[in-house]
């Protein structure tokens, strides 16, 4: 035993591969493939699919009362936009729209900065949150009519509403979710307070932050549409909410629809162009998210 | 012997808080690192070395005792003591390699961007990352991101390096690339660096002097002096390793009878 264990020694024995060597490590992928792959083809596929459903659906039914065809939604939907009524109505939408998000956002800023420096600040905003997020802003509609009478100035008022709550919590747990090795990291680059939120606090959250951004959006939108149906028009310029309920009135169906469609359009705009665009620019770059 | 020591730490005891109780971290710990030192901090799990690096690093107020750096006491962490934490997760994963190395240069430094780019490229062609300068960290293997945290911290420049066991998550081949990287960059600027480990053989291979730590709580136990005489070859590093161990241990087999 003790012999054989001295002529043993460990060598190395050196095998060639086997078969011929393929070369293929990579192979590109045919069109199909390719297209296939792109998540906008296979959205764009569904939307047509459903497109297809609805226009067969309505010529089925050949009611234009109660389900118009695509083609006349389609149609009501150009003719509104030809004469300016629609584009007009979306844009007075919008820019409610977009005030009531900026003030909702800016608030929501406010509200975590205090959040995360104060124990204090952090139960009050949890407690706000858990108190006022549950309750639908339009439940609110009659008191903002009462408080800033029958204008913008309500609307903006249960905007901010449906915004503040969803991108502050989103924001606060995004915040308190970044790790304690990049917290240390910064605070080792000397930065503190302002600083250290705007350059590592809010990057690093950011993920989080935009999930709140976007359902702060749909909130706001949702809110928006639904609290024009019910009051709408202040002084003659009303919303898309406001569109669809005139139309309704006049048993526009079509255009009802029409109306409907441009919500869910500029829905779709936002969304995917907006949001994507700064998703894929930053945390599907970052790694962030997948 | 005559220049007075860059980092002095002097009788400290650290305490911290956990739910419902004060866990004594290490008590009356006093050592000095001097100007390019490879000071090693070893000793099993609970003889509060990572939290005596924290200390250094400015994260941790010590109970008692003070710790200097060339006269100025430490309170708060600061980029004249860079840390190279053992996560992977310490790049910015918004910034590419450059721009991660670049930051601290701009931020804390004050440099230009022209200088900034130019030290960082420098010291991230020293840890041989220049194909992955515009990656981004998400996309680097873990010693890859460890050898960027150290480019990152180097180009700072700073009076010490603090290391909590950088290589400890890597695998053994990468760890032992990554350590003969390290004392390669030594050779090469002999900057003052602070090393923890639990791994007995990274330290004598790391380190110029050792400070060995026994736990509950955490006690200087020894110090080994001159490591670099230590040689792999001649077998003076093995025996080293073995002595290290057996008085590290001894205490715990003398428990266990």
């Amino acid at each position: 035993m003790a012999e054989q264990a001295g002529t043993r020694a460990p060598r190395i024995i050196l095998r060639p591969a086997e078969g011929v060597v393929s070369g293929e490590v990579e192979r590109e992928l045919s069109f199909f493939e390719r297209a296939w792959d792109n998540g906008a083809v296979r959205k764009v596929v569904i939307i047509l699919a459903l497109a297809a459903l609805w226009e067969a659906y309505g010529r089925y039914t050949a009611n234009p009362l109660l389900f118009p065809t695509l083609s006349d939604t389609l149609e009501a939907l150009m003719e509104n936009i030809r004469s300016g009524v629609l584009p007009a109505r979306a844009w007075a939408s919008l820019k409610v729209l977009l005030t009531g998000y900026a003030a909702g956002i800016v608030m929501a800023g406010l509200l975590t900065i205090a959040a995360i420096n104060t124990r204090l600040g952090s139960d009050f905003l949890e407690t706000m949150t858990a108190m006022l997020s549950p309750l639908p802003a339009i439940a609110l509609l009659p008191l903002a009519l009462l408080w800033f009478g029958l204008g913008n100035g309500s609307l903006v008022f249960i905007l901010v509403h449906s915004v503040l709550w969803p991108v502050a919590l989103n924001t606060h747990s995004g915040f308190r979710a970044v790790s304690n090795t990049l917290r240390m990291v910064g605070r080792n680059y000397g930065l503190r307070g302002f600083a250290f939120i705007r350059k590592i606090l809010i990057p690093a959250a950011f993920p989080s932050i935009l999930a709140g951004l976007k359902i702060g959006w749909a909130f706001a939108w949702r809110t928006l549409v639904a609290a024009e149906l019910v009051f709408g028009v202040s002084s003659g310029q009303g919303g898309l909410g406001w569109f669809i309920f005139e139309n309704r009135n006049l048993l526009e169906i079509p255009s009802v629809f029409a109306g409907l469609l441009t919500v869910i359009l500029i829905g779709l705009v936002v969304e995917n162009l907006i949001f994507r665009t700064i998703e894929r620019k930053t945390v599907l770059r970052w790694g962030l998210q997948q | 012997m005559a220049e007075a020591p860059l980092l002095d730490v002097n009788g400290v005891t650290l305490r911290y808080k956990t739910p419902g109780s004060v866990v004594t971290a290490t008590e009356r710990v006093s050592f000095s690192v001097n100007r390019s030192d490879r000071f090693v901090l070893l000793g099993p799990s609970g003889c509060g070395k990572s939290t005596l690096l924290k200390a250094v690093g400015g994260y941790l107020k010590p109970s008692e005792g003070a710790i200097t750096i060339l006269g100025r006491k430490v309170t708060e962490p600061g980029p004249d003591r860079m840390m190279v934490f053992q996560e992977f997760d310490q790049l910015l994963p918004w910034k590419t390699v450059l721009e991660n190395v670049m930051f601290p240069l701009m931020d804390a430094r004050k440099l230009s961007r022209k200088e900034a780019e130019d030290k960082a490229r420098h010291y991230i062609e020293k840890v041989h990352l220049t194909r992955a300068l515009h990656s981004y960290p998400h996309t680097l293997s873990g010693g890859m991101k460890q050898r960027v945290a150290i480019a990152r911290g180097m180009a700072m420049e700073p009076d010490i390096l603090l290391m909590d066991e950088p290589f400890a998550a890597l695998d053994a081949l990468t760890r032992r690339t990554c350590q003969d990287e390290l004392l390669q960059l030594w050779e090469e600027t002999r900057f003052t660096v602070m090393f923890v480990t639990h791994s007995i053989g990274e330290a004598i291979k790391i380190g110029n002097r050792i400070l060995l730590l026994s736990p509950h709580p955490g006690r200087v136990k020894a110090e080994v002096v001159d490591v670099d005489a230590a040689s792999p070859t001649d077998g003076s590093a093995g025996r080293l390793e073995k002595e290290i161990h057996d008085m590290l241990f001894a205490d715990e087999a003398g428990e266990a009878h």
